[in-house]
């Protein structure tokens, strides 16, 4: 009897949490289909506005999709009108941030990875103030740097160029990038590079031969995080350099804020995607390492 | 000539002192094995001999030759390390056949002693696979395996074992052993385990505090430790060290327990110094299995003592025997009934006591 009447109340416990369940997980959906559209939105009219043409655009439909799809203004974003005067696109300045930010990625990503393996493997006196100096260099605000920047620039006779650009994003990028592989390197036992001297291996074959083939993780991590913060750099870019020499960002700012013409709202859409497609692409290629590479350094033990 | 020489060896790391004035001597074809309590200096002394370490004082020789400030590849050692430091991109065959590379050794000799290693160490079935894809014990192997190609005139291992699970660190224990049977080389080789030093040395070093305790076969490590810190280190549960005073009168030397009046011959000790015992204040020392149930010899010593505690731990028992008012343990086969609380007749074997200074804790 007593057992009959407890089988019974749990059924009813088993059919409450039941319903409590759906009812969170529907809520659970709700809100990051929420989240989700919030962040999406943008991206949307950007896209949408771009596909118009101005006629379409001045009528206020902003969420409306467009009655014909419209790649015009894609063209005249990358390629221009033609006409000669007065007349900025993004072409030239997309191969001058890419002239940019390969060679400073790839040399930030490999000093910091000497860096970092220096400061791990090869420990010497001081190493640790050496590495607490490099920290403060993740912390000092750029627009703190700009002036005595631009005078060594004008000292080396770079001022105004790519490979300007390029020495500066690398030697801001050197803290981060050491950051991110002393602490890859440290998870690493040294036991192998012990092993590796017993071996008959020197500095560099160690580096080469044993360490960087087991870096790729780290090294993922470290290039999105370069190219994103090259590629989206403004400040650097409109500072310390103007005219022809400028990377894709500044050709961007001076394309939408021209107050000559009137306002296209389509090339302006077309242009911005355009400037940030490259990083999408990094991300979505390599993404999946990024959180792994992230995580792998901070959790293996 | 000695294969390896440590003369008046001393390492600091900033102020702390981490060996000192270490002197060690090995012939050749010995396993001396450096044992020890974690911090006691045992691995630096290793790396060291490696020249991973840099030294602050004295020198080290391999085959009479001063190798103090020469690079380790060139010392002609090999190393094996805890977690065995196999070079993770590289596959099992070009972690063995590196280190011959780097020394620029002729493809021909390369292949043949990689043959000869690998199916001697039974991996020749594995060359090709990366060292994720190993076991432990294959991985242990293969880092062996990488250590004995290059022929060395010392093997260095660093708790090869320690990371092993406890069965599989008996069978590669063996295997180690079999290993220095069939080769015949220098081994030195560092560990924290009593067993694992026991069963493999052919000579025994303790270390404590950056100091050699005591340097010497197994035999005698165990049976003459000599002084309180190796008598205690060695053998589990360590041995039964009693507090009292030695009285002399004639050729008759007996010992007393603090708190006790009965009177302990020392008839078969082997005295250091017999005539300049100026310190009368000892600790008597007696293993646990040494004291016995049942009479054996015809000098055993007869007493009564009360069990106070035993521990059952399957093939035997340990039973905590109160002895004015200090623990004594006392090793039996775990068939013996032993009824706490209640005086048991229990016979010591004299032929089996240490004795030492209770100062400076020195054997006497």
């Amino acid at each position: 009897m007593q057992g009959s009447l407890q089988s019974s109340s749990y059924k009813k416990l088993e059919q409450k949490s039941k319903y409590t369940n759906i009812f969170l997980r529907w809520f659970l959906y709700f809100v990051l289909i929420l989240f989700a559209s919030y962040f999406i939105f943008p991206l949307y009219v950007m896209i949408v506005t771009s596909l118009k043409t101005m006629e379409e655009i001045r009528q206020g439909t902003l969420l409306t999709w467009p009655s014909a799809l419209n790649f015009e203004s894609w063209g005249v974003a990358w390629g221009g009108r033609g006409y000669g005067a007065g007349d900025t696109y993004l072409k030239p300045y997309f191969w001058n941030s890419i002239k940019m930010v390969v060679p400073a990625v790839f040399f930030s990503t490999f000093i910091g990875a000497m860096a970092g393996y220096v400061l791990t493997k090869w420990r010497f006196k001081g190493d640790k103030w050496v590495f607490l100096f490099l920290l403060f260099g993740c912390f000092i605000p750029y627009q703190a740097i700009l002036l005595p920047m631009a005078r060594t620039l004008g000292v080396l006779g770079i001022s105004n160029s790519v490979i300007g650009l390029v020495l500066v994003h690398t030697v801001y990028g050197i803290p981060f990038t050491t950051l991110f592989f002393r602490n890859f390197y440290v998870s690493i036992p040294s036991e192998l590079v012990k092993a590796a001297r017993i071996d008959g291996a020197g500095f560099f074959k160690i580096f080469f031969k044993i360490l960087l083939p087991i870096s790729t993780p780290i090294i993922v991590v470290t290039v999105i995080w370069q190219f994103t913060q090259i590629w989206n750099d403004f400040l650097f870019g409109s500072t310390f350099s103007f005219g022809e020499a400028a990377p894709i960002q500044v050709a961007l700012n001076n394309m939408v804020l021209s107050s000559t013409s009137v306002k296209e709202y389509n090339v302006d859409m077309a242009s911005a995607i355009i400037a940030g497609i490259p990083t999408l692409i990094v991300y979505v290629l390599a993404g999946k390492y990024f959180i792994r590479g992230l995580t792998s350094g901070a959790v293996k033990g | 000539m000695k294969t390896l020489k440590i003369e008046d060896l001393s390492k600091n790391f900033g102020s702390t002192e981490v060996l000192k004035k270490i002197n060690l001597e090995i012939d050749e074809g010995n396993f001396l094995v450096l044992l020890g309590p974690s911090g006691c200096g045992k691995s630096t002394l290793l790396n060291i001999i490696a020249g991973l370490e840099t030294i602050n004082e004295g020198n080290v020789y391999i085959d009479d030759y001063n190798v103090s400030k020469v690079e380790p590849k060139d010392r002609n050692i090999a190393m094996v390390f805890q977690s065995y430091a196999l070079y993770p991109s590289m596959n099992v065959k070009e972690n063995m056949i590196f280190g011959l590379k780097q020394a620029k050794t002729s493809k021909e000799k390369i292949e043949e002693q990689l043959k000869k290693v690998s199916s001697f160490l039974q991996v020749d079935s594995l060359l090709e696979r990366k060292p994720s894809q190993l076991s432990g014990g294959q991985r242990q192997r293969v880092a062996i395996g990488r250590a004995l190609v290059r022929e060395p005139r010392i093997f260095l291992f660093d708790e090869p074992l320690s990371n092993l699970d406890a069965k599989l660190r008996v069978e590669m224990r063996r295997e180690i052993k079999k290993l220095h049977q069939q080769l015949k080389t220098t081994v030195v080789y560092v560990t924290h385990d009593q067993t694992e030093a026991m069963s493999l040395g052919t000579k025994i070093a303790i270390m404590n505090h950056g100091v050699i305790q005591q340097n010497d076969t197994p035999e005698n490590i165990y049976n003459k430790p000599s002084n309180t810190f190796v008598a205690d280190f060695i053998g589990s549960p360590s041995m039964n060290l009693i507090k009292g005073n030695l009285k002399q009168n004639s050729d008759n030397i007996s010992f007393i327990a603090e708190g006790s009046n009965l009177e302990i011959p020392i008839k078969h000790y082997d005295f250091k110094n017999k005539s300049e015992l100026s310190n009368n204040e000892v600790y008597f020392g007696i293993r646990p299995e040494h004291i016995y149930f049942k009479k054996l010899n015809e000098d055993d010593l007869e007493i009564n003592l009360r069990a106070d505690l035993s521990e059952y731990i399957g093939h035997e028992q340990i039973v905590t025997f109160n002895f004015s008012n200090q623990e004594i343990l006392a090793k039996f086969p775990s068939t013996i009934n032993v009824e706490l609380n209640k005086e048991t007749k229990l016979y010591v074997d004299l032929t089996q006591v240490s004795l030492f200074d209770s100062k400076n804790e020195e054997r006497i």
